[in-house]
């Protein structure tokens, strides 16, 4: 039923996109030359909201709702921030797409900060990828000897500047608020909301923060239309999204699917990945990168009541967080029956435990004690009410903190043992078992 | 200039009318204390504190008048702002009663729980807080994180493993003096207040991190053990000064000034901060013109009689509990053997034997 459109890696294999000629002799830049000569700020604006586009970072918030809120008050500079800060374990999609083909990315930021009228706009890039900022900074210079960048924009009076910054590698710093501090030079800590940055961003303006994906298909919606762009998809999850696979696949990496494709199919189909390595079975899957809660290999197949389960914001929730996930930032991570839970589940703990910025209680001191309860059951040395104790802990964390982090942090813990309650008391009861190496308790009724 | 703008705002029953703006903290200890949400970082003489400790989650029954959909989450009451017709429940709604048990814990989990040998025992948040909204017993039973005392110049002992994380000291010296050496270093739980490179704080104004410290982290090292707070006595005095506004509280031991703060309101917040002259060099009565005794009402565990026998479960328990656990152990070890039967062994008789030609030599 899914198109094999591509909308973001449709050029990618060509050799040499990431200059500058090979990219505008395959019709890079065409969005710029139309928005800037034949529409208006707000006709861009219109067409991304047509488009019913969903923030690629995680929090699917549309996106042209969040361009439309931004405050603009006479005489205060607007800002556009693109964040690169990519740091969620399983996602790596900005990563690709920002070294294959950068002028994609500069293109939206033009577009994007023309409609948004930022005459000043930052790109946002975690420090460990340096060779993707130097990419760039030289597609930058690239684009700006071509015209496409600085004063006058192909003689359009726009004036834009795009700066390139290196984060600290904090994972925080992927959080809207926090990484305009860190761009500020401060500590990367999360502000307290509202203000919201459309009311009060970067240097208390006016700012809107995008993520990589979702400005590089502004160039693709202003070329086609934002009613084209709608029509790709299945209801309110419009368009395509990319998805990097990690796990026990045959074939991971970065594909670019329709939204509303079949879990199913994109597990299994040879386009796809491939299905799982040979003589395994599929165990879980983290369907949006690893804050999102894990499923069972047969709710993620199939939703609770039944029906196929398909890669959409609205069928990946299906059943909340009881029996559904998130589609999140489209880190796909499948396991199969060789991966422990309880392992999993204390690895992506101690990754939070290491990267909450230490701001409010509930997240400083609650990541600390999960991690380390988890640690304990791991190594055998757990108690029964260890387990409660996680899920209690986990809910006192969730919702109560300044930033999604909390809420990050809690979701895989709670969702591991609501599914996986099994693996954590066989843990507990078989102590020596479970610190033998490679020694995995996985109930194969679940396996699919 | 329009006059401002009231608007009604009701916490746990009681309404009253603030100006627009007003936060729902500020509007909620305008009605009194037994509906204000205690707070642990917000320190309304500073800028931008407030949001961090989440002791003051409430729950937003009405948004507005206007738009009566309540809040999806609990909101931090320090930071979020009161709209005409909210209605908030603090004390009355079992969620925040159950999430702040919640912030108690985590407070305390990496907190030492010395409060006997605490300066700040007898008027610290932190045990407040923890007395009021707390569960007295902890679930935790891993490794504390622990620190090595610090100084940071010679009036101020830095104790971080007391430390909550509350920032309230990194505002104070961002604010009130011109340069700042004392911020947070690292992240997550193994963040830590601190001066750069243990440099010392350097300024007339540094004593007031302390005054503005809710736990024992930042202690008075003049005032190092020579009291517990209630054996003191507030008196409100003053000064000519020629960089403060010389408005103190001096603490009496007896004839003994041995402790000079800044006067606070009935939350706990410092009213006029105070120079270190002021602080620590007069500490003789003639220094000082006596007003009287402090009337604030005192923000202490200890003088609101919460430690009374009344109010707390005595040890009574615990050595009962003890005692029935200790009538079921049976010691069988060798050396319990009756002292007849050793005195009887072989053993026993070649030792004595012993014993006695090495005393007879």
């Amino acid at each position: 039923m899914a198109s094999d459109i591509k909308i973001l890696t449709d050029r990618i294999n060509i050799p040499g996109i990431e200059t500058f000629e090979v990219y505008r002799k395959n019709g890079g830049y065409e969005a710029v030359e139309k928005a800037l000569k034949k529409m208006s700020p707000d006709e861009v604006v219109e067409e991304v909201k047509k488009s019913g586009i969903r923030g690629r970072g995680g929090a699917g918030f549309p996106m042209g709702m969040k361009w439309s809120f931004l405050a603009k008050p006479e005489g205060i500079p607007r800002y556009l921030v693109c964040n690169g800060d990519e740091s969620e374990p399983g996602t790596f999609k900005d990563h690709y797409l920002m070294k294959n083909i950068p002028h994609l990315l500069i293109e939206g930021m033009i577009v994007s900060s023309f409609a948004l009228g930022a005459t000043k706009s930052f790109i946002y890039v975690r420090g460990e990828l340096m060779y993707v900022i130097r990419i760039l900074e030289k597609a930058i210079e690239e684009a700006k000897n071509a015209g496409f960048l600085g004063k006058n924009i192909l003689g359009s009076g726009y004036d834009l500047e795009l700066v390139v910054q290196p984060g600290g590698g904090a994972y925080i710093c992927g959080e809207e608020t926090a990484l305009l501090e860190s761009l500020e030079g401060k500590r990367g800590n999360p502000r307290n909301k509202p203000p919201f940055p459309a009311v009060k961003g970067l240097y208390q303006s006016p700012t809107v923060v995008n993520n990589v994906e979702s400005i590089s298909t502004t160039p693709w919606i202003i070329n086609h239309g934002g009613d084209e762009y709608a029509k790709l998809g299945i209801g309110k999850s419009t368009g395509t999204k990319l998805i990097s696979a990690s796990g026990h696949v045959k074939r991971p990496g970065v594909y670019e699917i329709e939204l509303g494709l079949p879990v199913e199919e994109f597990i299994y189909s040879d386009q796809y990945l491939g299905g799982i390595r040979d003589g395994h079975h599929l165990k879980a899957v983290v369907a949006g990168g690893s804050s999102v809660p894990i499923l069972p290999a047969n709710l993620i197949l199939k939703t609770a009541n039944g029906e196929p389960r398909l890669m959409s914001y609205e069928s990946l929730s299906d059943g909340g967080f009881a029996t559904g996930t998130m589609l999140g930032s489209g880190g796909f991570i499948a396991m199969d029956e060789t991966t422990c839970i309880v392992r999993n589940t204390w690895n992506f703990s101690r990754f939070y435990h290491h990267e909450s910025c230490g701001q409010c209680s509930p997240c400083r001191e609650g990541t600390g004690w999960m991690e380390k309860v988890l640690f304990k059951i791991e190594h055998g040395q757990g108690k029964m009410s260890d387990i409660d104790l996680l899920v209690d802990v986990a809910k006192r964390i969730e919702g109560n903190t300044i930033c999604p982090l909390g809420d990050a942090a809690a979701w895989p813990v709670g969702s591991a043992i609501r599914h996986f309650r099994d693996e954590f008391e066989w843990h507990i009861t078989h102590p020596h078992e479970a610190t033998q190496k490679g020694a995995v308790f996985s109930n194969e009724s679940i396996l699919v | 200039m329009e006059a401002t703008q009231l608007i009604k705002v009701t916490v746990d029953g009681k309404t009253v009318e603030v100006p627009l703006g007003t936060t729902i903290m500020e509007a909620a200890r305008m009605i009194g204390p037994e509906v204000a949400p205690p707070a642990m970082c917000y320190y309304k003489p500073l800028k931008g504190s407030g949001g961090k400790c989440r002791a003051c989650l409430v729950k937003v029954a009405q948004g507005s008048e206007k738009d009566p959909r309540p809040m999806p989450k609990l909101v931090a009451s320090c930071i979020t702002q009161a709209q005409d017709g909210m209605l908030v429940e603090n004390f009355s709604n079992p969620d925040v009663v159950n999430a702040r048990k919640g912030i108690v814990e985590f407070l305390l989990i990496n907190h030492p729980l010395d409060c006997p040998v605490c300066d700040q025992a007898g008027e610290c948040h932190l045990q407040d807080f923890a007395f009021e909204h707390g569960l007295g017993t902890t679930r935790y039973e891993e490794e504390r994180r622990t620190f090595e005392t610090e100084d940071i110049g010679d009036k101020i002992q830095l104790n971080k493993n007391r430390c909550i994380l509350c920032y309230r000291c990194v505002y104070t010296s961002e604010q009130i003096t011109d340069s700042r050496v004392h911020g947070v270093m690292y992240r997550g739980d193994h963040a830590e207040i601190s001066t750069y490179i243990s440099k010392a704080i350097d300024n007339d104004f540094s004593g007031n991190v302390i005054d503005v410290c809710p736990v024992g982290a930042l202690t008075d090292k003049t005032y190092r053990f020579k009291s517990r707070v209630w054996f003191s006595k507030p008196v409100d005095a003053h000064c000519t000064c020629e960089k403060c506004s010389g408005k103190v509280n001096l603490w009496y031991k007896g004839e003994e000034v041995i402790r000079v703060t800044a006067r606070k309101n009935q939350w706990g917040e410092v009213e006029d901060f105070i120079c270190n002259d002021c602080r620590y060099e007069k500490k003789k009565t003639s220094d000082w013109v006596i007003e009287g005794p402090t009337k604030t009402p005192r923000h202490s565990v200890i003088s609101a009689n919460k430690y009374g026998s009344n109010t707390i479960k005595k040890p009574e328990f615990a050595l009962k509990f003890a005692a029935e656990n200790f009538k079921n152990i049976e010691d069988q070890r060798e050396y319990n053997k009756t002292l007849e039967e050793i005195k009887k062994s072989e053993d026993y008789k070649s030792l004595m034997s012993k014993n006695k030609a090495l005393l007879s030599k």
